[in-house]
């Protein structure tokens, strides 16, 4: 009877990751994901070591110039080096990214567990507070939070979190709805569980796979939207350079300089793409019922 | 039979794609309809007998299916003609019914305008004839009233109902066949009892030949002229009724015939007994054994309710104030004593599973008393309900929503012993290794999902999940209704050897009255929330006194072929609804003792 099905809870609890992990190395799509942002996470985090151009210094003499052997990507209308505004912006587009989203995450699942859990007046409350939210455009409310906290990246990065946050609830909240009519809810509760454990181990991991789908896809909201309000002067402040910066810069020169909305459009394009393929392959990995 | 079939199937295989493979489901089956002939094909669920339903209409999905083989239709062979000739064969030559009435019509049109649209389509009649055809049609399925339903909704029609409408409308075109997936499945059995007699009276009236596909063999035996035994894909025996009923030849078969629960087969004796068990090889029978003696009677009851009620009120208008209450329990009483199965039986809406959830306080009850084991349940607080539960299980109907698919089985198993900290990691694993043992599975499977079992097996863990406390009664809330028939006989054996060894005391909830039959001491007959009657199994299956337990009694297909003949009588007597207006006084309710503890409702 010693066999590894008997090993203790911790044991089968890194079984269960060891699990997800082979399952997430077999699948090629979710390692291309995992690959893309590793890179661009690299660029950020040695953007100091790199042997790059100063992103901050202005040149009179290079205006507008396109790609070439001494600026690889071109420079922008203040003759800045794209390639390193590129990569330093790198830092501040994923973390505008990642944090906005965690934050809305983590404040907006709870809430969306507790009004789908326990219904009634609680339900009412938290439902109608994020329809209320949810009138208002993401921009405009994200804009409006933003300015009330003062310009920073960092309370750019809240105020978008604050923003993409009734989504999380409200997506939350539905899929609970479905989960708890599920025999398995009620039979938890015929065990003696109490509501936080019912909520934590019978709920939540059954409610996941559409969150992590809708949170991939709200870091791309979030990196846009830092742009725009860099671009009011609420987040990035200038002259550190950010893609949305720095594409919303580029709108204006788009005839005469297409590259400078060429390069950050296609880093976002290609992190987006890679926070989705790694959040499918994420949810696949996480659920037992995918071979 | 020297006349041509209506339809001739000829080695028809069916495979499905499946990862990029090619998964034959359905090998080499053969057979021929006749006019005016009903072919059932019965099986288990995966035998295929769907599939191959679905391969004589083409209803696969083209890129993920392949159908070889012949399949005539009235002189023409579906599989060589194109999608389009096709769709003038559905619905026009051969005619389709599904399993959920519920979801089979489209909400958003009147059922009077789905059926003259076949009219329209199909026959080119004007509007106006198609409506006069319509409610010809409504009447023909006995809907009441007719001409005046046919501007209704699906959603004012009742399941019956709506089952009924789905055969007028296949009927719209005349089809020289019907095919009937599962029509009766969904429904409730006496409603089901109205549906088979209706089929068979419009068979006889237009002289159509019937494909039938059941899982019920009580149902094929009163339909069925022919007979069709599939397994795994293939059609292992097929032959007329009779001959498969009594001479089945395949061990499959017979194993199958001997776990189907009969009505009346208990008539002599005294105590619940085990299924048969049929070897699938051999086909030998082995002898069942009944379960003796293990009732503490004259003891206190472990469980004892007193005139439990529960309602659940009933809101609408702006303001949502309560207009009504649904009275989906109505002052029960019962007692259930150590080791002693007492069933509650009924039809859907009866009020038999809320009485389960409102005595393990799943469900809070309006009022009433529920002792159990020195606790007066529903009195207790937070904590107090939470000891309780160790006293009380409960074991749900679909094996397939009843375990966390996050959680690995010895984790679902452990956990109730884990959280009232009845032992340490240690003594944890020991008793989830021992529980799987007891439920007939090996320990070595804690390891994995519930996705990776059977319906059968997960049922089973579920079993050793509930036991995991140790508890003294179990609630089994149509424990067994959505297995398949021969798993179905080895989880009541399961159920049966568990009340043996471990004394447990079964509250088991169920509208199957042959399973009841078979495993209760006592029964208890619920009709809109109340209990009609109740008494030991023996005198209430041979002596039943309420008209609603006839009526039950007489509705339950027997799998007796030569009772095929018998007819109920076409009724149209719906399940009435137990909402009633606020301020309604429940009448007070007189019993009549008609032997030792069998007592019937009389006003």
């Amino acid at each position: 009877m010693t066999t590894i099905d008997q090993a203790p809870p911790v044991l089968a609890a890194k079984r269960e990751h060891s699990r997800a992990w082979r399952k997430m190395r077999k699948n090629k799509s979710a390692l291309v994901g995992a690959v893309i942002i590793l890179f661009f996470t690299a660029l950020a985090v040695t953007a100091p070591i790199l042997p790059i151009i100063d992103p901050l210094a202005t040149s009179w003499s290079a205006i507008r110039k396109a790609p070439s052997a001494m600026y690889w990507l071109g420079t922008d209308d203040l003759g800045r080096d794209i390639l390193s505004r590129m990569i330093w912006g790198a830092q501040a587009s994923l973390m505008a990214g990642v944090f906005s989203v965690a934050i809305s995450v983590c404040i907006g699942v709870p809430f969306g567990l507790v009004a789908g859990y326990f219904g009634g007046w609680v339900d009412m409350v938290i439902s109608r507070v994020t329809e209320a939210l949810l009138a208002m455009p993401f921009l405009i409310m994200a804009i409006a939070l933003a300015a009330f906290l003062g310009p920073s990246l960092m309370n750019a990065m809240i105020a978008i979190g604050l923003s993409a946050m009734p989504i999380f609830v409200r997506l939350t909240r539905g899929q609970v709805l479905a989960v708890k009519t599920e025999d398995y809810v009620e039979g938890a509760r015929a065990v003696g569980l109490n509501h936080l454990e019912i909520m934590l181990r019978y709920i939540l991991p059954n409610v996941m796979a559409p969150i992590i789908v809708q949170a991939t896809l709200t870091i791309a909201t979030a990196i846009i939207a830092e742009a725009s309000l860099s671009f009011l002067g609420l987040g990035q402040q200038p002259p550190a350079a950010s893609w949305g910066s720095m594409l919303n810069v580029a709108k204006n020169f788009l005839n005469q300089a297409p590259w400078m909305a060429m390069w950050p459009g296609a880093a976002i394009f290609l992190v987006v793409i890679g926070f989705n393929l790694l959040g499918d392959g994420l949810r696949d990995a996480l659920d037992p019922r995918e071979a | 039979m020297s006349e041509v079939p209506v339809l001739s199937v000829k080695n028809l295989n069916t495979s499905f794609l499946v990862d990029g493979e090619w998964k034959n489901v359905v090998r080499d089956v053969s057979f021929d309809v006749y006019p005016g002939e009903t072919v059932a094909i019965v099986g288990e669920s995966g035998s295929g007998k769907s599939v191959t339903s679905l391969s004589i209409m083409r209803l696969l999905a083209a890129n993920t299916s392949r159908i070889e083989g012949r399949i005539m239709l009235s002189g023409r062979n579906l599989l060589s003609i194109s999608e389009k000739e096709m769709r003038g064969v559905r619905g026009n030559d051969a005619s389709m019914i599904f399993q959920e009435p519920m979801t089979s019509l489209n909400p958003i049109f009147t059922i009077g305008r789905q059926i003259s649209e076949v009219l329209t389509r199909h026959k080119g009649l004007s509007k106006a004839q198609a409506r006069a055809e319509t409610v010809r049609l409504l009447e023909k399925v006995r809907i009441p009233n007719a001409g005046a339903r046919f501007d209704d909704y699906p959603h004012q029609f009742s399941g019956g109902m709506r089952q009924r409408v789905m055969i007028a409308m296949a009927l719209a075109s005349k089809p020289k066949l019907l095919i009937a997936d599962e029509p009766t499945t969904a429904l409730d059995v006496t409603i089901q009892g109205q549906i088979l007699d209706l089929i068979k009276l419009l068979q006889e009236e237009e002289g159509m030949s019937v494909l039938f596909v059941t899982h019920d063999m009580g149902v094929v035996a009163e339909i069925a002229d022919r007979t069709i035994v599939m397994y795994r894909g293939e059609a292992v025996e097929s032959g007329p009724t009779e001959e498969i009923f009594h001479r089945g030849k395949h061990p499959y078969t017979r194993a199958l015939l001997s776990a189907v629960p009969r009505l009346g087969s208990m008539q002599n004796r005294r105590w619940p007994t085990r299924f048969p068990v049929v070897d699938v090889k051999t086909g030998e029978v082995a002898e069942p054994s009944e379960i003796a003696g293990t009732v503490a009677k004259g003891r206190t009851p472990v469980l004892a309710v007193k005139n439990l009620v529960t309602r659940f009120p009933v809101r609408s208008g702006l303001f949502a104030r309560q207009t009504g209450a649904v009275h989906a329990v109505e002052n029960i009483s019962f007692d259930l004593f150590q080791g002693e199965t007492l069933s509650l039986v009924g039809e859907s809406g009866c009020g038999k599973s809320t009485t389960g959830r409102s005595i393990m306080r799943l469900i809070e009850p309006t009022g009433g008393d529920v002792a159990l084991d020195g606790y007066d349940v529903l009195r207790l607080d937070q904590t107090g309900l939470r000891n309780m539960r160790k006293t009380i299980q409960m074991i749900f109907q679909d094996p397939f929503s009843s375990l966390n698919p996050r959680m690995t089985v010895g984790a679902a198993i452990s956990e109730p012993f884990v959280k009232h900290k009845l032992g340490n990691t240690k003594e944890a694993r020991e008793k989830t290794a021992d529980l799987l043992l007891k439920v007939g599975l090996s320990p070595d499977m804690a390891g994995r999902y519930p996705h990776e079992f059977s319906g059968g097996q997960r049922q089973r863990i579920a079993i050793a999940r509930a036991l995991s406390l140790d508890p003294k009664v179990i609630v089994a809330d149509e424990s067994v209704s959505a297995l398949d028939v021969s798993i179905k006989a080895q989880v009541c054996n399961l159920l049966l050897d568990l009340q043996q060894s471990l004394n447990l005391a079964f509250l088991f909830i169920s509208h199957d009255m042959a399973v009841v039959e078979r495993v209760s001491h006592r029964v208890a007959v619920m009709y809109l929330g109340e209990i009609v009657e109740i008494g030991p199994r023996a005198a209430v299956f041979d002596n039943p006194q309420h008209p609603y337990t006839k009526k039950l009694m007489a509705a339950v297909p027997v799998p007796d072929p030569s009772r095929r003949g018998i007819r109920r009588g076409i009724s149209n007597d719906e399940l009435k609804s137990p909402v009633r207006s606020i301020g309604y006084q429940p009448p007070k309710r007189q019993y009549r003792e008609v032997s030792d503890g069998h007592l019937v409702q009389v006003a």
